[in-house]
């Protein structure tokens, strides 16, 4: 079973439901798919023991073999590679340009001297680990000045055990890396809070769930800074809500220093627990 | 003329509330909200659509059932997973490469140009304003990120505006690089906490990076004062200029609901200390 916790609105708390969810059930694997601003290892301290690249590939030109054909080029949708062709040798020029590239592959295809290989370039890290014996902790980190957040979320996503819970922690908004991060999923938990900005990307969000087909439920937190229309939504849409968590300063201080919600209020162990039988029913229905 | 856009890395520190305090304080600007897949200065500014574009992000892969053999070659080469087993394509996944079509035996596969958003330019209470809207489950968001900073750029120029204002997006990947180009000035909001910390650093290394200058604000920094005292002693210890401390306030929240700037309600702390911090970030544009 995979459920991921998203919201289109960053900041209404995902990651205190997702880590919350994980500490309240066994054998868990989590998965930190925000890898632009990951942060559910500062609540959960995992022990890390192995650590690879996260890659996106790209082509490799050899010079040496091209012919400054143009054949690249003209079937590279991303315009990523420029060729100079004229009739003075000396100033042909093929030109590869990263930050365009999505590293499809086409090019190399195309290439009728096989002048184009793969290749790979590190855009960040993936570490794996564990918290305590019950829950298995991976999460991808972004390297600073890489766009791609997308191709590293893949990767984080391939280490996945359906054997076990898989929860995945999603980046906000409703673009390709949250996309990239809820799809698969059996259910998806949107976190929003009750203000006209919560109330606004809720919308957004719930929209992406049906344009994925995923069964999704919502959390209101800081359910009392705000108003009703998240709940009047809910009521008409028919989206359960499964809890709503009041703002109170205990539990922003205590995520402030990195303290998971059910370290500082253990009763809400088997509230998350009875929100993940909740969600198993919807899901078997 | 000169950009001033606001980021955070981390989400929901208050961004838009604070770009939208500025909207209400520097007068002859242009405003530009590029968080384009979760916009929200619309929900402050009630802007009125003066001039509408549609936003045509790439293209997809059709696949022609009547033509198609099944035979699989399209699955084999595409690498964003984007066709099924029913050799239907997943339009979410699809980057419009165009691989399964150069691939296909069959010519069962088209490519077509797909709407994957709008943008516009309304004029609000407080000046002009560029934003967009991009599609459920589109992308190419840093796309149409620049295409919103290059209007709002040319309406400045046009208008002999000194600022461009920018509400950026959360996170450092593409929609926050696209954001950047060519800013002069990246105010960072974060709050006393260790996420907000951590994210905040991300976000102005990739500020640094392109060679931006920083300046760091505190956001509902009594949460956890303490944790705000060590985000003070990180900007002293990296050279990053240290703008300001904003108090957590129920009435700002009250703002947001009932549509206003936290500017227009009257006698809030929040309103002064943001005076003083767009003060300081001209001050360190001047030096």
């Amino acid at each position: 079973m995979i459920i991921s916790i998203a919201s289109g609105k960053g900041g209404t708390g995902k990651t205190t439901v997702a880590v919350s969810m994980a500490l309240s059930l066994n054998n868990v694997q989590f998965l930190d798919c925000d890898v632009e601003a990951p942060n559910a290892h500062i609540f959960l301290n995992p022990r890390f023991y192995k650590r690879t690249s996260g890659y996106i590939t790209v082509p490799k030109i050899d010079e040496d073999k091209c012919t400054y054909c143009g054949k690249c080029a003209e079937a590279c949708n991303y315009n990523a590679i420029a060729v100079m062709s004229n009739n003075d040798n000396s100033r042909r020029r093929i030109l590869h340009f990263p930050n365009l590239c999505h590293g499809c592959g086409v090019c190399g295809y195309v290439c009728p001297v096989n002048a184009i290989k793969d290749s790979k370039r590190e855009i960040g890290i993936i570490e794996e680990g564990g918290v305590g014996c019950d829950i298995e902790f991976i999460h991808g980190e972004l390297h600073i000045s890489e766009a791609i957040a997308s191709a590293l979320i893949r990767q984080v996503k391939d280490l996945i055990r359906k054997e076990k819970l898989v929860i995945i922690d999603a980046p906000p908004g409703t673009s390709c890396p949250v996309i990239n991060a809820v799809s698969g999923s059996n259910f998806c938990i949107l976190v929003t809070e009750p203000t006209p900005f919560g109330f606004n990307d809720f919308v957004l969000a719930s929209e992406l769930m049906r344009e994925m087909n995923i069964a999704f439920g919502a959390i209101i937190n800081r359910c009392d800074l705000g108003d009703n229309k998240v709940e009047e939504y809910c009521r008409k849409e028919d989206i359960p809500i499964l809890l709503k968590i009041p703002f109170g300063k205990d539990i922003a201080a205590a995520y402030s220093k990195g303290e998971p919600l059910v370290k500082i209020l253990p009763e809400y162990k088997q509230i998350f627990r009875d929100i993940f039988y909740k969600i198993e029913r919807i899901c078997k229905a | 003329m000169r950009q001033v856009i606001i980021l955070s890395g981390k989400g929901g520190t208050g961004k838009t509330v604070i770009t939208a305090a500025f909207a209400y304080l520097v007068h002859n600007k242009v405003l530009a909200d590029c968080d384009v897949d979760a916009a929200n200065m619309h929900i402050l500014l009630s802007p009125e659509i003066k001039e509408r574009y549609v936003f045509h992000g790439g293209q997809r892969a059709f696949i022609d059932s009547s033509k198609c053999l099944r035979c699989g070659r399209c699955r084999q080469y595409c690498r964003f997973t984007a066709i099924n087993d029913n050799f239907l394509v997943d339009g979410s996944m699809c980057e419009g490469c165009g691989f399964c079509k150069l691939v296909c035996p069959a010519e069962a596969v088209s490519m077509k140009e797909v709407i994957s958003g709008e943008w516009f330019v309304s004029s609000t209470r407080y000046g002009k304003m560029v934003h967009a809207r991009l599609g459920i489950a589109e992308e190419n968001s840093g796309k149409l990120v620049a295409l919103v900073r290059k209007k709002a750029k040319q309406i400045a120029e046009e208008d002999n505006c000194d600022w461009v204002i920018i509400d950026g997006p959360p996170g450092i990947g593409c929609p926050v690089i696209s954001s950047l180009s060519g800013v002069d000035y990246a105010l960072v909001v974060t709050e006393p906490t260790l996420s907000g910390l951590h994210d905040a650093d991300r976000v102005i290394k990739v500020a640094r990076h392109f060679g931006i200058s920083v300046g760091v604000v505190i956001n509902k920094y009594d949460l956890n004062k303490e944790m705000a005292d060590k985000i003070e002693r990180y900007c002293d210890q990296n050279n990053v200029a240290f703008l300001g401390r904003i108090a957590f306030d129920r009435a700002v929240v009250d703002a947001v609901v009932s549509g206003k700037t936290i500017m227009e309600v009257s006698g809030l702390d929040a309103s002064y200390e943001i005076t003083c911090i767009w003060d300081k970030i001209t001050q360190g544009l001047s030096n």
